[in-house]
């Protein structure tokens, strides 16, 4: 069971603001979609693998050299804020 | 019959007999654009300039003798989900609303090299989440054959504007049935090829370990001519199979004799809506009667698919949107009184609720204490539901399902149950979590609107499932309906 405080928990973890009335829908809806989600409890999954990528690919090497890149300006062209050549943003500390 | 319904094969052919110009036929298109988005909406950004420019210089080639190649001047639609240098691309996020990418996905990259005429970005669920393209922050998409009904999603804009004559052909992208559900509503081919046929790089990711971009297409020829563009080894997308691209055309050979079809009785139960499933039967009569051997057989861990798929693909996007904090692209809320708070103002004006919720859904199952009840789970289940599908393939070329229980829903049914909406990708998902290929082709229709067939192949053998989508296809008519707008 979610409570209202296990969804702010995650809201704030998930970088999200909530209002009351959010945090109530989703507290509500999250309930419903794990409750759908108890029915995989009746599959005994002690000995199966867990398969998080269904090709047989492992780690992609290659050379290490420059390749193509879009540059510096393109790079910063679509941020919000900047100083010279980097991004800015509000206070930190 | 009008320019802007034939499909790009036939079109090819008249613009290399000079019946037509390539610019004629992107004026076609761009008319009808201007005559049915008021009431399809499938666009948020047209390409105008682009596209005759496309347009002249492929009609160029053709005036001075040069072949030109199967796609070069056909008007392309793309879903706003996938990257175009120097053009919004939005995903159909407020959070993005403003981006515009300083290179191209590959995919399009391809399209560019083969010469087509890109018209415009379609319209899709928010980041590729959602069934109906109600979850666009933008607007709404509406269905050609009724626009009181959604048209499906997440790629709803691009199977809409097929269907509308609004383009010839479209990209979209399928994680857990967006090309195949829209396809299926709208009445046109789509298909989901198999995971790592298709570089994702440039595809604004959603899920990696199950987005794939496909083709949606007036008929089987064009899927397979769009396949052969896109599909081959990339090696910006590091998940991109090693394997050798081949001519899909092919494959497109009217013949399925012998060839086994097993059709998952999950597939065909309760919740399949009576009339679909009787179109579906008629179908599976269809191509027994064309020589092919069609037998029920089982999926045992179906009905775990559903909530296997929504702990997976929640888990993988709240990873893959942590990166939209208004700091490199985007937009950025104003008034934060530190950077944590930037994020959190600007992430919950940029998400829309569904959007928020798989976030919510995801952050919850990968957080410290539910891993192993929730995600690792799920990943072991996604293992059963898998090896179904290999057992069912050592005794099956081909598997046979509806790609919805139902024809499209009316606009607003579903937006208020999230569950409810869930539900509708309940035949598609499982192609997603084994990885394999899957198209949806138009089978018949219930109150007139299209009922889409699936079928599911092994990995990498696309080549089968076009011959039979092939066969079905020219032993019938249904892809020669269009709706009247």
């Amino acid at each position: 069971m979610i409570t209202k405080k296990d969804v702010d928990h995650v809201a704030l973890l998930g970088r999200l603001e909530l209002t009351g009335e959010e945090n109530d829908m989703y507290t509500r809806q999250l309930n419903d979609i794990l409750g759908h989600f108890q029915n995989l409890e009746r599959l005994d999954t002690d000995h199966i693998q867990p398969t998080a990528h269904v090709l047989p690919l492992k780690n992609v090497f290659r050379e290490d050299v420059v390749g193509r890149h879009i540059s510096r300006e393109e790079a910063l062209a679509n941020c919000p804020d900047r100083h010279e050549n980097f991004f800015k943003v509000p206070r930190i500390v | 019959m009008q320019l802007f319904m034939r499909t790009a094969h036939e079109l090819h052919d008249l613009m290399m007999k000079k019946e037509i110009s390539a610019e004629e036929l992107s004026k076609a298109v761009f008319d009808r654009i201007e005559s049915a988005e008021d009431k399809i909406g499938a666009f948020i950004t047209r390409t105008t300039e682009n596209a005759f420019k496309r347009a002249r210089a492929v009609d160029r080639q053709i005036q001075s003798g040069e072949k030109i190649v199967p796609l070069a001047g056909i008007p392309l639609a793309i879903k706003d989900n996938i990257c175009t240098s120097g053009i919004l691309t939005t995903a159909g996020s407020k959070i993005l609303s403003n981006f515009v990418p300083p290179y191209s996905a590959t995919v399009v990259e391809r399209f560019d090299a083969a010469g087509a005429a890109m018209v415009g970005k379609t319209n899709l669920d928010e980041f590729a989440m959602g069934s109906s393209t109600e979850n666009s922050a933008f607007f709404v998409t509406r269905n050609p054959w009724n626009t009181s009904k959604v048209p499906g999603g997440s790629s709803g804009g691009s199977a809409a504007a097929v269907a509308a004559g609004e383009a010839v052909c479209a990209l979209g992208s399928d994680t857990g049935g967006s090309i195949r559900q829209p396809a299926s509503f709208c009445g046109v081919v789509g298909m989901k090829p198999t995971y790592g046929a298709v570089s994702r790089y440039g595809l604004i990711a959603y899920a990696s370990s199950l987005d794939q971009i496909g083709p949606l297409a007036r008929d089987v020829t064009d899927c397979a001519l769009m396949m052969n563009v896109i599909c081959g080894h990339d090696q910006l997308d590091s998940t991109s199979a090693q394997y050798q691209a081949q001519d899909y055309t092919g494959f497109l050979r009217d013949d399925v004799r012998g060839m086994r079809f097993g059709v998952p009785e999950e597939y065909m139960a309760e919740g399949i809506d009576p009339a679909v499933r009787a179109v579906i039967i008629k179908a599976m009569e269809r191509l027994e009667s064309l020589g092919a051997i069609v037998e029920y057989t089982t999926l045992p861990h179906t009905e775990y698919a559903l909530p296997t798929y929504y702990m997976i693909a929640p888990a993988e996007a709240s990873s893959n949107l942590a990166r939209y904090d208004g700091v490199r692209y985007g937009i950025r809320a104003e008034d934060a009184e530190d950077v944590i708070d930037m994020f959190m103002k600007t992430r919950s004006k940029g998400f829309g609720n569904e959007v928020k919720r798989r976030i919510m859904l995801g952050t919850y199952a990968l957080s410290a204490g539910y891993y192993d009840a929730y995600y690792l789970k799920a990943l072991k289940v996604r293992t059963l539901i898998k090896e179904d599908f290999d057992r069912a393939f050592e005794k099956y070329d081909l598997l046979l399902s509806p790609v919805s229980p139902t024809t499209a829903f009316r606009i607003g049914e579903k937006t208020d149950d999230p569950l409810q909406m869930y539900l509708s990708d309940v035949c598609t998902i499982s192609v997603n979590l084994a990885g394999i290929p899957g198209i949806s082709i138009p089978c018949g229709f219930v109150d007139g609107m299209p009922v889409g067939l699936q079928l599911m192949g092994r990995h990498f053998d696309e080549g089968t499932l076009l011959r039979a989508a092939y066969t079905f296809e020219q032993n019938t008519d249904y892809h020669k309906h269009y709706p009247e707008l």
